[in-house]
């Protein structure tokens, strides 16, 4: 039996259309017998059959639209004919497959999340390797991750980040025009490989897009204001770190010395009431809510450089300008050596709780590395304690453009006369280093004795 | 198959006898590829040369294997005749890595340039230009060959086809432009597309030597044509014939044929060249129904094997895409 | 003299010594073109290599550009290296069909076979105030069609040495020559001859910003970089020279130092040269860039007759200077 099919009768036809049979059962024909018209879509083309026989069967109808290759009809071959035909039959009857299906399917490759996707996700906490992407071939997208987060809300107030456990407020604070951040590639490159926050950037590109010079411009901001020297790009060892930093504090204190004409005044502070004070007060609180001396320390320093405007602000372009609030640089000692000089923001506005746990963050920010470039620019003034060290007095180095640096040697118990009787009491020297060309002598004083006099009345501080 | 050169003409049965198969194995080819591409074996567009075979024939039996020949898409004929082995021809229709053109180029793009055949053009009149350069080549070098040109009526109408006719006899250039003139530039119908419809005589006005032949007489056209070679040869200058034939199939596979009636078609198959030959040759005793059968039967077994062989043979892997497009020493 | 002596020369006398350089030491090489012989080349290029060489190689052709570029693709694809010349590449739509659908292709189509050693020289762009149909830059849109190399010879250097090594390749070159270079006046070195048809090169080193350009704008957009050194700004100029294949590694490598680029195409904006260059530049060296890779292009109009206009239209130093100052910000 050889089988006629629906023929391919153009380049681009995938079915057609019987529209008249012109053989019925019964007939004979011969191979290149037309014996019915197909309709494509272009026009209605007559058809051959390459087989000669006797016609067994007409599949498919008039009216019917079936695919190429589709049997519309079956000839019964002659028998005891010349095998040629039968042969050349048989081969017609094995037409393959059109070519198309014979190529190898392309296994589509799996797709890369868009850079914007990526940054959504990060914002929101999200790990994109526990998305399930419902876009174009298991794409993730947007809704996707927003999805992921609403659900991870009611779950649990912590984000799956890295670092601290932090009030929301943290620093994925939105950029001031209310949108993202807008930061070239090496903008963004840069700031990674230099450690510099980038929300605390001022871009100067266009639509205040974040460029190359702003990022290294508040990386040196960072170095002027303080000796901190954030790890060089290529340095990843904390050696590496160090002696960079190192270097940074060396040019940066040379450079202190060498422009800013230091005066010291020292004083002795009276610690009793201070220490009593804060002795009654810690029994009242739970041991994390201690407070510690150094808060007290820290707190009059800020009120007493209010009083005495003169020493709270910057030396810049021969002149003096004052700051408007008391932003208290604290000196911090690194693990393996360094120091870097974070502010407080305000601290004089700050109850003593707040400052503690201002302190106590800026401490634990400075050692990991995080703080923000505006905290390491902005001191007006700067404190150094190393009491702890066991050192009773420091005669510093002021970190220009500041015009001042307060420092505390260690709270110890000495012998004191008080009344002509002879007491121990505790007690702590309190230096002053400060700019001569701003202040002289009798106002770094009388800053010591300001500062003296608040740490008498512990109560207000 | 190779065919070798003929210095002089064998006993003229034998050769007529081997003109006959020639035709027919292109007659047997070409409805194979109907089959073929019926059943969606053969894909894009596929020109038949069925009813044109006494040409590509009787043309190439004036040319050496030394000569050149530039074809256009109708050119599973002028393949064959050349030499071009069933085997790589059928293998280039199916797009398998065995075809003269490793698959890439398909039933318009036939080459084979041991053989001196520089393809097939699927564009109108575009392999004019080639052979003329081919020529040129020829000419600067100081060899003594012939180019043969390829082309049907339709091409007359491109301003290539004056280009090339006017350089070629500015410059003298040994090219034989055989013009297969069918009355069809694809649904177009001679008569509604040139002003003058004598082709001879439009490409004498450029200063060649031209005339008509009957494309349908297989001697008649291998009489034309050896004319023509030796007068190229001795330096005449390039020649043109205009070679008057008819396809009995559809412009490409397929087409309605709105444009020509069936009586026209009918009439013309009356002419058919294998029947005006075998008739001839049976008239004479040469040859018997028996002969006829097995020559016929033959043939099919080489066009099936061929077929048998293409199937098998294996596709260009997908990985290669991008090969041929410069040479390897080039990039 | 020797070869290392420093001789006088133009842009055309350059090309002339390279093509009689080709004619002397390969005997397939041959020119054909129209007005080539008798009357010298249309811009002077192949004044007197008619008497040295003879007719049958400077050949003069009828205005049948698509019948000689196609004899020249024929005659190349049989053994010879031929050298055809359009006048210009405002004509050389004519023989569009020949280039592409047979030079390009005829490699690929005969599954390897047929190798098309030809070399194309067209003169391009515009500047003399010749109006809308003889100042067309279309360099772009040969780059891009795969089977052809394009390259646009910029300096005198190049001139000089481009040609041999194209007649050499065993694929279609074209080679595009911009107006008015051709009375560059210069120095080459006695013995200069063949050099590379693969590489960019720097023809300024800068850190600020990359001005990447080709052909005709290569005087621009050294200009506008000597302005911008009077502002601080340290441009560094690439030449892009080979047009198609593009020289990726310079491109990008010079981007990566500066992060910065503007790119310089007297072809129309849309679809231009440039614009290739430009995603090239984004897929590439994406993290390198510190603002959007900006593009001075020509004026999408034809091209206007009255001098004013014609000069609107065209890449001028001092708004490339603008565009760099723009991108260094």
């Amino acid at each position: 039996m050889a089988e006629f099919r629906m023929p391919v009768l153009g380049a681009d036809m995938d079915e057609g259309t019987v529209l008249e049979w012109l053989v019925k059962p019964g007939d004979v024909v011969r191979k290149g017998d037309v014996i019915a018209v197909i309709d494509t879509e272009k026009s209605a083309i007559e058809v051959e059959s390459f087989s000669a026989g006797t016609i067994d069967k007409l599949v498919v109808g008039t009216g019917e639209t079936v695919p190429v290759g589709t049997v519309l009809a079956v000839i019964a071959e002659p028998e005891g004919e010349r095998a040629e035909p039968a042969a050349a039959a048989r081969k017609a009857r094995r037409p393959r497959a059109p070519a198309r299906a014979e190529r190898p399917a392309l296994v589509p490759a799996p797709r890369p999340v868009s850079p914007v996707i990526r940054h959504r996700a990060h914002e929101l906490g999200i790990d994109l390797a526990a998305v399930h992407g419902t876009g174009q071939a298991g794409a993730i997208t947007r809704a996707d991750v927003e999805h992921a987060a609403s659900e991870l809300h009611p779950a649990t107030a912590r984000q799956p980040t890295a670092g601290a456990p932090k009030p929301p407020r943290s620093r994925r604070k939105p950029a001031p025009r209310g949108g993202r951040l807008r930061v070239t590639p090496l903008a963004r490159r840069l700031a990674g490989e230099l450690g510099v926050e980038l929300a605390g950037v001022t871009g100067t590109g266009p639509e205040g897009a974040i460029r190359e010079a702003d990022v290294r411009l508040a990386r040196a901001a960072g170095e002027a204001a303080t000796a901190a020297a954030a790890a060089a790009p290529a340095a990843r060892s904390a050696a590496d770190r160090t002696q960079s930093m190192r270097q940074a504090i060396a040019r940066l204190m040379a450079r202190s010395k060498r422009e800013i004409p230091h005066y010291y005044v020292s004083n002795t502070a009276d610690m009793t009431r201070a220490m009593s004070w804060l002795h009654d007060r810690n029994r009242e609180l739970e041991v994390s809510q201690r407070l510690v001396p150094a808060a007290l320390l820290l707190k009059a320093t800020a009120l007493a450089a209010r009083r005495v405007p003169q020493l709270n602000g910057y030396w810049t372009d021969d002149a003096f300008q004052p700051a408007e609030a008391v932003h208290l640089g604290v000196a911090i000692s690194l693990r393996g050596g360094g120091l870097l000089t974070p502010a407080i923001h305000d601290a004089a506005d700050l109850d003593l709780a707040e400052l503690m746990a201002r302190m106590r963050d800026l401490v634990t920010r400075a050692r990991s590395g995080r703080l923000r470039g505006s905290e390491l620019t902005d001191g007006t003034i700067t404190v150094t304690n190393l009491g702890d060290q066991g050192v009773e007095s420091v005669a510093g180095v002021i970190y220009p453009p500041q015009v001042a640096l307060v420092g505390f040697g260690r709270i110890t118990e000495r012998p004191v006369a008080i009344g002509g009787l002879v007491g121990a009491r505790p007690v702590v020297v309190t230096t002053l280093a400060a700019d001569h060309r701003a202040t002289d002598g009798y106002t770094g004083a009388r800053y010591l004795t300001v500062l003296s006099d608040l740490l008498q009345r512990p109560e207000e501080l | 198959m190779s065919r070798a050169a003929a210095k002089a003409a064998p006993p003229e049965a034998a050769h007529r006898r081997e003109l006959l198969r020639q035709m027919l194995l292109i007659r047997t080819f070409e409805d194979k590829c109907v089959e073929l591409y019926s059943a969606g074996e053969i894909r894009g567009f596929v020109h038949l040369y069925i009813g044109e075979e006494a040409v590509a024939v009787g043309v190439n039996e004036a040319l050496t294997a030394d000569d050149n020949v530039v074809s256009t898409y109708r050119e599973h004929g002028h393949a064959l005749a050349r030499g071009i082995p069933a085997d790589a021809v059928m293998g280039e229709m199916l797009g398998k890595t065995t075809g003269c053109s490793r698959g890439r180029g398909g039933s318009m793009h036939l080459f084979d340039v041991s053989r001196r055949f520089y393809g097939g053009n699927a564009i109108v009149g575009g392999g004019l230009p080639l052979s003329i350069g081919v020529a040129l080549a020829d000419k600067l070098r100081g060899d003594q060959r012939v180019t043969a040109c390829f082309f049907g009526d339709g091409a007359v109408a491109e301003g290539e086809f004056h280009e090339c006719m006017n350089l070629a006899a500015l410059w003298d250039l040994p090219v034989l432009f055989c013009c297969e003139n069918n009355l069809y530039a694809m649904g177009t119908a001679l008569e509604r597309a040139q002003a003058q419809t004598d082709l001879a005589l439009r490409a004498e006005s450029y200063g060649m030597a031209a005339w008509p032949v009957d494309g349908m007489d297989v001697a008649a056209v291998e009489r034309a044509a050896r004319s023509a070679v030796e007068a190229i040869r001795a330096g005449g200058g390039p020649h043109f014939l205009e070679l008057r034939t008819y396809r009995f199939r559809a412009h490409s596979m397929y087409d309605p044929e709105l444009y020509r009636d069936k009586a026209e078609v009918e009439e013309w198959k009356k002419r058919d060249p294998i029947d005006l030959l075998s008739a001839g040759m049976r008239d004479s005793g040469e040859l018997t129904d028996d002969d006829f059968q097995a020559m016929n039967d033959d043939l099919t077994r080489e066009i099936d094997t061929a077929i048998a062989a293409a199937r098998k043979a294996p596709a260009e892997p997908v990985e290669n895409l991008t090969r041929f497009v410069y040479s390897p020493e080039s990039s | 003299m020797t070869s290392a002596e420093m001789v006088k020369t133009t842009y055309r006398e350059a090309m002339r010594a390279a093509i009689r350089e080709a004619m002397q030491r390969d005997d397939r090489v041959f020119l054909m073109g129209e007005d080539v012989g008798r009357y010298g080349g249309c811009f002077a290029v192949s004044m007197g290599l008619l008497e040295e060489f003879g007719p049958e190689r400077i050949r003069d052709t009828p205005l049948s550009e698509s019948a000689f570029v196609g004899a020249g693709i024929g005659a190349a694809m049989a053994g010879m290296r031929p050298i055809v010349e359009i006048m210009t590449v405002n004509f050389s739509l004519l023989a569009l069909d020949q280039i592409m659908n047979n030079a390009a292709t005829l490699l690929h189509m005969s599954g390897g076979q047929c190798n098309v050693p030809l070399v194309i020289r067209m003169t391009t762009g515009a500047g003399r105030q010749v109006a809308a149909q003889h100042s067309h830059s279309l360099e772009g849109w040969y780059t891009h069609i795969p089977g052809i190399r394009v390259l646009a010879p910029a300096t005198l250097a190049d001139a000089r040495g481009m040609l041999w090594t194209a007649l050499q390749n065993p694929d279609p070159v074209l080679i595009f020559e911009h107006g008015s270079l051709y009375n560059m006046q210069g120095t080459l070195p006695a013995g200069a001859g063949a050099v590379d048809i693969r590489s960019a090169a720097v023809r300024r080193e800068g850190t600020d910003v990359s001005l990447i350009t080709y052909g005709g704008t290569l005087g621009t957009t050294l200009a506008a970089a000597d302005a911008l050194a009077g502002d601080g700004i340290d441009a560094e100029v690439i030449d892009l020279r080979s047009l198609r294949p593009l020289d990726d590694q310079t491109i990008v490598g010079s981007v990566a130092k500066t992060h910065r680029a503007v790119i310089v195409d007297e072809g129309w904006r849309t679809g231009s040269l440039a614009a290739e260059v430009s995603a090239r530049i984004m897929e590439q060296a994406f993290w390198d860039l510190d603002g959007p890779v900006e593009r001075v292009c020509g004026a999408e109009v034809p091209m206007p007759y009255p001098r004013h206009l014609e000069q609107a239209a065209l890449p001028q130093a001092d708004v490339i200077a603008a565009a760099a100052r723009q991108a260094v910000g």
